[in-house]
């Protein structure tokens, strides 16, 4: 009986870093009523920039973030810097164009230069579990995804509320025009508001890499479930990203213990369809 | 005196609508400039010139001795030009605090500690010191007004441009924001005034500017301004004799 309480707790447990891989994309939307589409392949770049680092290195996965996080930043300031920018007047279909391409470019380069092998940031944690009260098993490494997630996502609101640069992100995604007459140069703004999104992207991608296999082309597959996360919690809100994750995993795994290991993806997605009819602005979101 | 804005020539059109045009004028350091005229005549279109939100056919802006005529929003806010809106635009979910800090921290260069001074002075000056802590969104229509002009001071202005900061206020509220626009004077901060509420205007500012379809109509001496015949006919009707 209470080992059905397993998919339950490893949904919430996964739900922690579905909730990571869809802030980024709901905090760009939030503040620039922009989807960047390629949020998977950064991800996924950052994956394979820690294998990297771990295998010149040595090092363990979750300490490859002092060099993948820094790096990620920079790019990230530079995409919105010298793509992104240029095009934010002008409707939101130039910016889904720009990230689409990148997406492209993103993948095909990571084939190119990774080859298109799976990949994973081997670490001991995978492979141990938890044994709770002799009645189930919970993966340690979800533990280590949902503690991380949970982490980032605290870090992230305590930026938006405490310091100056929150302040200016907040501002100019609540009025634009107003926050320009009050000295903020909007363009330097998203630039970091972009870089502090990926740097997001990177701290999930690299969890993933460390719980499930990645190719040059994952991305998209983890787009996806940043969409379904943000589209339950609501666009734009933490809380309700952190909501939209925790609801996604439980139904992910949820259902898949009920209908079948192979219509887990299904499951996830038949509970987004619900909120889309019921609540389309999302749980927690504003119309 | 030395002049701290100078408009030379500056037009903007709307399609076929001049809403200013071949407006020239000057303002000189620490004066109070009235700025008057009907509905349509180009006074918000004028502001929006001088702080940056939209660019002019032709013409140009002095500031200070600087050609502003095609520099940003935020760096003309740096430079020491602020504005405040008609209908109050604060930064709804962050406390009136945080409003105003932002100003001080990105249009005032200040740091930390500095805005944070900054920030109680004209939170003092305009009687919002005890609704610091409140949410923007929760003020009424008089607490907004003056947290639009709080924001505006905290980024250290030396050119405010105040578009109808009286309207809607009982006479009592407008006594009180005469006094404070005179005092902010008295702080060497010159001010522009758009308002439509006569009082204010003939005993605010020290000079006044007429416009009429994006034009000069008259200027000079408020007395003399608004008893002169021409701006009778326009701006007050022909019925107020």
């Amino acid at each position: 009986m209470l080992t059905s309480l397993e998919p339950l707790i490893n949904g919430i447990l996964l739900g922690g870093l579905y909730a990571v891989i869809g802030i980024g994309l709901s905090m760009i939307f939030g503040i620039m009523r922009q989807v960047n589409l390629a949020h998977g392949e950064l991800m996924i770049l950052a994956s394979y920039f820690s294998l990297v680092f771990l295998q010149l290195l040595g090092i363990h996965p979750l300490v490859t973030f002092l060099f993948v996080l820094p790096a990620i930043f920079i790019l990230g300031y530079l995409i919105q810097t010298f793509l992104f920018n240029w095009v934010l007047e002008k409707g939101m279909e130039p910016y889904l164009m720009i990230s689409f391409g990148l997406s492209i470019i993103l993948q095909n380069a990571m084939l190119l230069l990774f080859t298109p092998d799976a990949r994973t940031l081997q670490t001991s944690l995978a492979i141990k579990s938890i044994n709770v009260f002799n009645l189930f098993y919970v993966p340690v490494i979800y533990l280590v995804d949902f503690v991380v997630g949970f982490l980032v996502l605290g870090l992230l609101h305590l930026i938006m509320k405490k310091t100056y640069l929150g302040w200016a992100i907040r501002a100019a995604s609540d009025n634009l025009t107003a926050a320009r007459l009050m000295g903020i140069n909007p363009k330097r703004v998203y630039a970091l508001a972009m870089g502090i999104a990926v740097i997001t992207a990177a701290i999930s991608g690299v969890l993933v890499g460390m719980t499930f296999t990645f190719y040059p082309h994952s991305g998209t597959q983890y787009l996806i479930i940043a969409f379904g996360v943000v589209i339950i919690g609501g666009l734009g809100s933490l809380p309700g990203t952190f909501l939209g994750g925790l609801i996604l995993g439980v139904s992910q795994l949820v259902g898949g213990r009920i209908i079948g290991p192979g219509l887990q993806l299904l499951s996830g997605y038949i509970i987004l369809l619900i909120v889309l009819t019921i609540r389309p602005q999302g749980i927690l979101g504003r119309k | 005196m030395s002049c701290i804005l100078t408009i030379e020539k500056l037009s903007k059109s709307f399609g076929r609508v001049a809403a200013v045009h071949d407006l020239s004028f000057e303002v000189s350091q620490d004066e109070i400039l009235g700025i008057i005229g009907p509905n349509g005549a180009g006074k918000t279109t004028l502001f929006n010139l001088i702080a940056g939100e939209i660019k002019p056919e032709s013409g140009k802006i002095m500031f200070n001795g600087t050609d502003v005529t095609s520099a940003q929003t935020f760096r003309r806010c740096r430079m020491g030009i602020a504005r405040t809106y008609q209908i109050p635009r604060p930064f709804v979910n962050m406390t009136v605090l945080e409003n105003v800090l932002v100003g001080a921290v990105y249009g005032g260069g200040m740091g930390s500690k500095a805005s944070r001074k900054k920030c109680e002075e004209v939170l003092e000056k305009t009687g919002l010191f005890s609704k610091r802590n409140a949410f923007a969104e929760s003020l009424p229509l008089l607490d907004r007004k003056r947290l639009e002009l709080t924001k505006a001071l905290a980024t250290g202005p030396t050119l405010l441009l105040i578009d109808e900061v009286a309207g809607g206020l009982t006479e009592s509220e407008v006594e009180e924001v005469l006094k404070i626009i005179h005092s902010l004077r008295r702080d060497g901060i010159t001010i522009l005034w758009v308002e439509h509420i006569m009082m204010a205007m003939k005993r605010g500012p020290d000079r006044l500017l007429v416009m009429d379809f994006g034009e000069k109509l008259a200027y000079g001496n408020p007395d003399e301004v608004l008893d002169s015949e021409e701006v009778h006919k326009v701006y007050l009707g022909d019925d107020e004799d």
